[in-house]
């Protein structure tokens, strides 16, 4: 069995720009806002970047294809750069790129970008975008809320659930990432809610309404990475490290198989477990301290507590309106305000989770800084329910 | 004995109040006030003249199982495609075999009476399957808003099992122009309604159905059922009484509760004659335009044992009514919506693509795996059973008569749709595959998880820029 990526690679530096509807900014700014706060964060020459790995989701409203508008916009040393695409993983693909390129010796150091740029569209929401020649002749022509809402459906069938009860729990986790991120500068939405005003809101696609949808944000993060050995020379201290980076892609059988009944996310039963095992983490419970999940609904964030093994199967409606995942809690989610508040450029989100976790180990967050964080996780999820790529990554303190 | 062998019918399950045309354009022509009672079906945005002839032709089909045909006919003039055999959609719809011989017939209101005609008399040795189905436009505040509907009805012609005897047919081609629809045109351009019915039924009808029992040696007392298609309301009875034929004979062209089908009419009256037949009882059938068309049957003891899964009363009694005049105005294209910046995607067919994947969007054929017997859809080149994912293990398997249920759904009212808000879901087919897969026709507070669906041909995209429409299967709560 591999021996995994625990503790073989850190993170030098990193920086993340301010999301929201960024009107002023093209990409190009967006990236270089964050670059100048990572490398100097980092505190090398851009000349020391070995490889890069740039992330962008969506092609057709964003930098356009390859690699080449990241090595312009920061105007690079003819270096490698690599464009991932994973959709809304995107990020944390980036990260896994530049990573897995310095654990195997090939890089000393390896910067990671994502960025997003989705306000130039003219409307609200993700951008409307083909699915494939084919799957567009059959598919539903659904949006982003359309397909988590299905999620709700299954969830609320399986256990049973009372559609208020579900929705009263569906509000909490939103209401706690707004009060989160009314603490965040960088956030794009900080502006606190009511459970009232969360369950009252006009339904998106139902019972998905308009404060369980995590913002559509322009915005850019990166990370420079290299081995501890490496950060250790450059004088370093307090260093943070990967100790877990795991993939799981769905083959189709949620989509086509009996076996799913619509209420989990599969791949991130597979994924964390994997992660889990990787970090050599037992108790998710009490050993991971913080998680960045991937909240682009508030249901995906319910049944991801589950999936993360930090609820009981059928418990995080209890574990959720019982404040377990609130600043205070014993398992703070989202203490950035996650998607929902700090805002969700595709390609940066992954970086963006990691970036908290980052802050959170060297006790730079701030106001909204946790008191002792041990080890994070990231849970970065890109498609829908029925077919998805789950991204999860451990950060902690090196060693 | 050739004659009838089954019949179906189909009506769209919307049902237009005629108040509320009234009520939009009783401003312009007070004379619409005078129809202003009962209903009118019409097409959901989602269904024409292919997608209603499959519903009718399922219909009839469904009383012939195992039944190879010889023949497919669809009649009508309101063809979707006008270069793109459209009945060979609808065969390929009705997963018919490549070898059925397929003909759309168009360009007067008598052709599916002008069609029934030529299969009666064709002697074919295998069943010969004839649909009409019609989805006229109607310009805003017309008369013919106010009194034609949208339907198809289908026939299978044949001497196995015959239900109505064919007993002879008669003919008058006459180029009386009640009414034309021009190239260029979507709408018809009629005449005075005294002068087609003085000048025209009054005159043409009378001399080919005189003709026509004279030729069977039948009294026209003896005619149980008088199939007229026509808007008209007083004709019907003024021919009956011309030629001896009893008033009670005439079937309904139901102006007041579905609208006059066009093309599709006269199969749809049949069918609603056959449905109510005694054996021994004669049917008259006519079609009128550009001269006419009639033809003599005589119900056999067959007619009281057949049971289609709906039928023409079934058909007539889906019903939903709609009362917003601006909606069927932008279901038929009518108005020019603002329909958002969702809408204005690109909707290009891939024709390529299209043609590679036609089984699973035409046919709605998904695959059995051979090694393990998992059913799925879309048929993949590995099985998608996690315990099997045996290689190009799997045979056809067809979808469209199967059941299923809505695992999950939702309401979207973010993505764009042509009756918002969209409905879709993941729907768990009894013999256990899976889709996610477009609902239609759901009305609020009507679905659930656990809610039954069946399987419908419908439209599943319009693209504008290019003249093209793509159809795919949807789900219907039952």
């Amino acid at each position: 069995m591999a021996e995994g990526i625990k503790d073989k690679v850190v993170i030098l530096g990193m920086g993340c720009s301010k999301f929201g509807e960024r009107w002023e900014s093209s990409p190009s700014d967006l990236m270089v806002e964050a670059f100048e706060e990572c490398i100097a964060d980092a505190g090398i020459e851009k000349d020391q970047i070995d490889a890069a790995w740039f992330g962008a989701g969506i092609d057709s409203f964003n930098v356009g294809a390859s690699a080449m508008p990241l090595s312009i916009a920061l105007r690079l040393n003819y270096i490698p750069v690599t464009k991932v695409e994973n959709m809304c993983a995107t990020g944390t693909e980036a990260f896994r790129g530049a990573v897995y390129a310095v654990a195997s010796g090939a890089c000393d150091i390896a910067l990671a970008l994502g960025v997003e740029k989705l306000k130039d569209t003219g409307y609200g929401g993700l951008p409307q975008r083909s699915r494939g020649v084919e799957n567009d002749m059959y598919w539903p022509n659904l949006s982003a809320p359309g397909a988590f809402a299905q999620l709700a459906a299954g969830y609320q069938a399986k256990h049973k659930l009372n559609k208020q009860d579900l929705k009263r729990a569906m509000a909490h986790v939103s209401v706690k990432s707004h009060a989160n991120g009314a603490k965040n500068p960088k956030a794009h939405l900080q502006r606190e809610i009511t459970e009232e005003q969360a369950m009252n809101a006009p339904f998106i696609a139902e019972p998905i309404g308009l404060f369980d949808c995590c913002g559509v944000s322009d915005g850019s993060a990166c990370a420079i990475v290299t081995t501890p050995e490496i950060a250790k020379r450059l004088g370093k201290e307090n260093l943070v490290s990967v100790k877990a980076l795991q993939l799981a892609v769905s083959n189709g059988t949620e989509a086509s198989h009996k076996s799913w009944d619509g209420s989990y996310l599969k791949t991130t039963r597979i994924a964390s477990q994997r992660a889990y095992n990787e970090a050599g983490v037992k108790n998710p419970k009490q050993e991971i301290t913080m998680t960045e999940v991937h909240d682009c609904f508030s249901i995906t964030e319910l049944v991801t507590m589950e999936d993360l093994q930090l609820s009981k199967e059928g418990g995080a409606i209890k574990d959720i309106l019982d404040g377990t995942f609130d600043a205070d809690g014993s398992n703070p989610c989202q203490i950035d305000g996650g998607l929902k508040c700090f805002g969700h450029p595709i390609g940066a989100s992954g970086l963006r989770m990691i970036y908290e976790n980052y802050l959170q180990f060297q006790g730079r967050a701030g106001a909204r800084q946790l008191p002792d964080p041990k080890l994070g996780l990231n849970h970065n999820l890109g498609g829908f329910p029925h077919q998805n790529i789950c991204s999860i990554s451990i950060i902690g303190p090196y060693g | 004995m050739i004659g009838i062998t089954a019949y179906g019918a189909y009506y769209p399950r919307g049902r237009l109040s005629k108040k509320a045309i009234a009520d939009a354009n009783a401003w312009f022509d007070a004379g619409l006030n005078a129809h202003a009672k009962g209903e009118r079906a019409f097409c959901n945005w989602d269904e024409d003249t292919i997608t209603m002839g499959i519903e009718a032709a399922q219909n009839c089909l469904s009383s012939l199982p195992n039944s190879e045909l010889s023949t497919l006919y669809l009649a009508s003039t309101t063809f979707p495609f006008l270069d793109r055999q459209n009945s060979v959609l609808v065969s390929e719809a009705l997963n018919l075999d490549s070898g059925v011989r397929t003909m759309d017939i168009a360009a007067s209101q008598r052709v599916a009476t002008s069609a029934l005609i030529a299969l009666l008399e064709a002697g074919h040795s295998k069943p010969g399957l004839l649909i009409a189905s019609e989805h006229r436009k109607t310009k805003a505040g017309s008369r013919s808003e106010m009194l034609w509907g949208d339907g198809a009805a289908a026939v299978t012609v044949g001497s196995d099992g015959v239900l109505a005897e064919f007993i002879c047919a008669e003919t008058a081609a006459v180029d009386f122009v009640d009414h034309y629809r021009g190239e260029d045109s979507s709408f018809d351009y009629d005449w005075e309604e005294r002068w087609i019915r003085d000048e025209g039924f009054m005159k043409i009808v009378p001399s080919v159905i005189e003709s026509l029992l004279s030729k069977a040696s039948v009294k026209a007392c003896d005619i149980a059922h008088f199939v007229i298609p026509t808007d008209q309301a007083r004709t019907p009875a003024a021919l009956a009484k011309k030629l001896g034929i009893p008033v009670e004979a005439i079937v309904d062209n139901g102006v007041s509760t579905l609208g006059v089908a066009g093309a599709a009419q006269p199969l749809l009256l049949l069918a609603n004659a056959l449905e109510k037949a005694c054996p021994g009882e004669l049917i008259l059938v006519t079609g009128f335009g550009q001269g006419c068309d009639a033809i003599l049957l005589r119900a056999t003891q067959e007619v009281s044992n057949y049971r289609p899964i709906r039928g023409f009363s079934g058909a007539a009694g889906h019903r939903r009514e709609e009362t917003n005049y601006n909606k069927f105005m932008s279901f038929n294209n009518l108005v020019e919506r603002d329909i958002g910046k969702r809408g204005e995607a690109d909707k290009q067919t891939y024709l390529s693509g299209y043609n590679r994947r036609k089984d699973l969007l035409t046919g709605f054929i998904g695959g059995k795996c051979t090694k393990c017997g998992t059913v799925q859809i879309p048929r993949e080149k590995y099985c998608v059973n996690p315990d099997c994912h045996a290689l190009d293990s799997q045979d056809d398997y067809p979808f469209s008569a199967q059941k299923g249920t809505v695992k999950t759904w939702t309401a979207d009212r973010l993505t764009f749709d042509w009756n918002p808000p969209a409905y879709f879901g993941m729907v768990q087919f009894d013999n256990g595959a899976k889709l996610m897969m477009d609902f239609t026709e759901v009305e609020e507070g009507g679905i659930d998880s656990g809610s039954k669906v069946s399987f419908h041909f419908r439209i599943k995209q319009f693209d504008t820029q290019r003249g093209f429409r793509k159809y795919f299967w949807k789900a219907v709560i039952s």
